[in-house]
């Protein structure tokens, strides 16, 4: 069974542990602004809402890409960015209408999700379980892809 | 069922892969013109400054992946189409019949009527064999002069400046990327570059080249400047490759006509990437875009259709993403507005930044950035869904660079009872 992130805003408290993790996963320091993840603050609802890619089955991000960097982890379903291969031509990043395909002035590189290989760091740091990693089918993964599909007319035309 | 591609570009390339994926039998062959294997031209400005090898550019492992994939891929020129007989004329002087065509045969650039084109100094670039001849000429601390500043000139600059050419550039439109950017985000632009060192000439055309001594050539501006050069690289813009399609009571326009199948006027035959001419997400209009993403939904949608599936294409949004010696911009849709709809901005030139957001109702239509290289992708969400923003437009007005917290707000559920 494939397992994938399953994020409940509901119980994030806006602690940033998840940041922290996945920027130290990926870059070997402590540094939000390169996480992949990102916690957005809603200060109108009092509400913090962690946001990173969800490896739609689309891929809109591999199908764009000119040179073959972007391939399917087949163990864990991610789509995964070869950094010996990507040129930093930022297609992919105009291409994912989620915007999680970030360009990274550090690397000259894109940079995305790749659920750590398969034990994602952002969600073992996470305190309170508004990150998890769980089976693909648990429901609330089905909802957030629902409503990314509804958001996107041809998302759902060849699913 | 016997599916023939013309053309080994990424719509071609896509096409083929998505008529194996739903037709495990059909038999499937690219044919290209190009000497190499299917390569992107998107990869070529990385080429020019030795990031990559030229394989670097290959859309695909060329060894391995069509074998896999069984897809026949024939290094050939079409040279005719019968469409009655349904059968394809080879260069070599063989043929090939079809069920299903798909024609993507892209575009070439086009020659703007300047006296000495034909100088060896002067090249396009627009194909590996064009950068290959750039490289050659393209020495370190010698001048060089490209003529036009769209989006293709504009990622090669970068690579010209890095290789230490002295660069000017002369641009016909009153700002570069005239048609991907606004008077603003433009000026941005210009400013950036004329920082790093590079002559831009805006407003300006080219009235001829001229050989001089030493193997440069003389090139002569409308606003009177005389530029010497080593090398001439023109970028004023591309042309669909339509030759094939004539004789074949196929409709045309500025490209091949494609309905919302990416089919033609011939029911079996179909047209996608920078040769087709079909609908545009906002405009609702027939259009040649011209652009990477395009091209990979359009063969997409092409095959689908080729293989049975009735699947109609809401559209291609325009969009593009520029980086001009490290300063990105990039714009969506319908960046320029529309008449009554509200629009949103921050600008701050003396950081670089820009971020322009286009509403029609409640709804972003259009969207472009300066220096701005996180999240922009969402912007193709917020257009390309037609979300409702309600009271998030306020907000958006307010602060224009709440994009990604306007999406999520408006997808996801943030408040759990």
């Amino acid at each position: 069974m494939q397992k994938s992130l399953n994020i409940d805003p509901g119980k994030c408290t806006g602690c940033l542990q998840c940041e922290m993790a996945c920027s130290y996963e990926h870059t070997g320091t402590f540094n939000p602004s390169r996480s992949y993840i990102k916690v957005f603050t809603f200060h109108h609802e009092g509400r913090f809402a962690p946001y990173t890619c969800t490896q739609c089955d689309e891929a809109w991000c591999m199908r764009a890409c000119p040179v073959d960097a972007i391939s399917v982890d087949l163990t864990t379903g991610a789509k995964v960015i070869s950094d010996d291969k990507c040129v930093g031509c930022k297609v992919c990043t105009i291409a994912c209408p989620f915007g999680t395909v970030n360009y990274s002035q550090a690397t000259g590189k894109v940079v995305k999700c790749d659920l750590c290989g398969g034990d994602p760091q952002c969600a073992a740091a996470c305190p309170t379980d508004a990150i998890t990693y769980v089976d693909a089918d648990w429901t609330g993964y089905d909802r957030m892809l629902a409503s990314a599909a509804k958001s996107l007319p041809s998302a759902e035309a060849t699913a | 069922m016997q599916h023939v591609i013309v053309g080994a570009g990424p719509a071609g390339v896509v096409a083929a892969e998505t008529l194996r994926k739903f037709d495990p039998e059909a038999g499937i062959t690219i044919i290209g013109d190009e000497p190499e294997p299917p390569y992107s031209r998107m990869a070529i400005p990385y080429y020019l400054i030795d990031n990559i090898e030229e394989s670097g550019s290959y859309l695909r492992d060329p060894e391995k992946h069509f074998k896999a994939q069984n897809i026949e891929v024939v290094q050939q020129r079409v040279d005719k189409i019968d469409a009655k007989a349904k059968k394809l004329s080879i260069a070599d002087g063989s043929s090939r019949e079809y069920d299903k065509l798909l024609i993507a045969t892209g575009s070439h650039p086009i020659s703007p009527p300047i006296p000495g084109l034909d100088l060896p100094q002067v090249h396009s670039c627009w194909t590996l064999e064009d950068a290959r001849n750039i490289i050659k000429l393209a020495r370190s601390g010698s001048n060089v002069v490209l003529i036009g500043a769209g989006f293709i000139g504009c990622i090669i600059l970068e690579a010209l400046v890095k290789r230490g050419m002295h660069l000017a550039v002369v641009e016909m439109g009153n700002r570069m990327v005239p048609r991907m950017l606004d008077e603003k985000a433009g000026g941005l632009l210009e400013t950036w570059c004329k920082n790093q060192g590079i002559d831009v000439h805006t407003s300006c055309s080219v009235d001829g080249i001229e050989a001089a001594a030493d193997d440069l050539v003389e090139v002569s501006l409308s606003d009177d400047s005389k530029l010497s050069a080593a090398l001439v690289i023109t970028a004023t813009g591309v042309k669909a490759n339509m030759d094939l399609v004539e004789g074949n009571d196929i409709n045309t326009d500025q490209g091949i006509l494609v309905n919302r199948r990416m089919q033609t006027s011939n029911p079996d035959i179909y047209a996608a990437g920078d040769v087709a001419q079909g609908v545009d997400f906002s405009t609702g209009n027939f259009e040649v875009q011209a652009i990477q993403p395009t091209a990979t939904d359009h063969g997409r949608i092409a095959a689908l259709n080729m293989v049975g599936k009735d699947d109609e294409h809401h559209g291609t949004l325009n969009m593009n993403i520029l980086d001009t010696v490290g300063l990105v911009s990039c714009s969506f849709g319908l960046w320029m507005g529309v008449d009554g709809g509200d629009s949103a901005e921050l600008y701050n030139a003396d950081e670089f930044q820009y971020i322009n957001l286009q509403f029609d109702g409640d709804h972003l239509v259009g969207a472009s950035s300066v220096g701005k290289t996180q999240h922009v992708g969402v912007l193709r969400g917020l257009i390309e869904s037609k979300i409702h923003l309600g009271e998030w437009k306020n907000r958006l007005m307010q602060d224009p660079t709440a994009i990604m917290e306007a999406y999520v707000a408006c997808t996801q559920e943030l408040s759990y009872s």
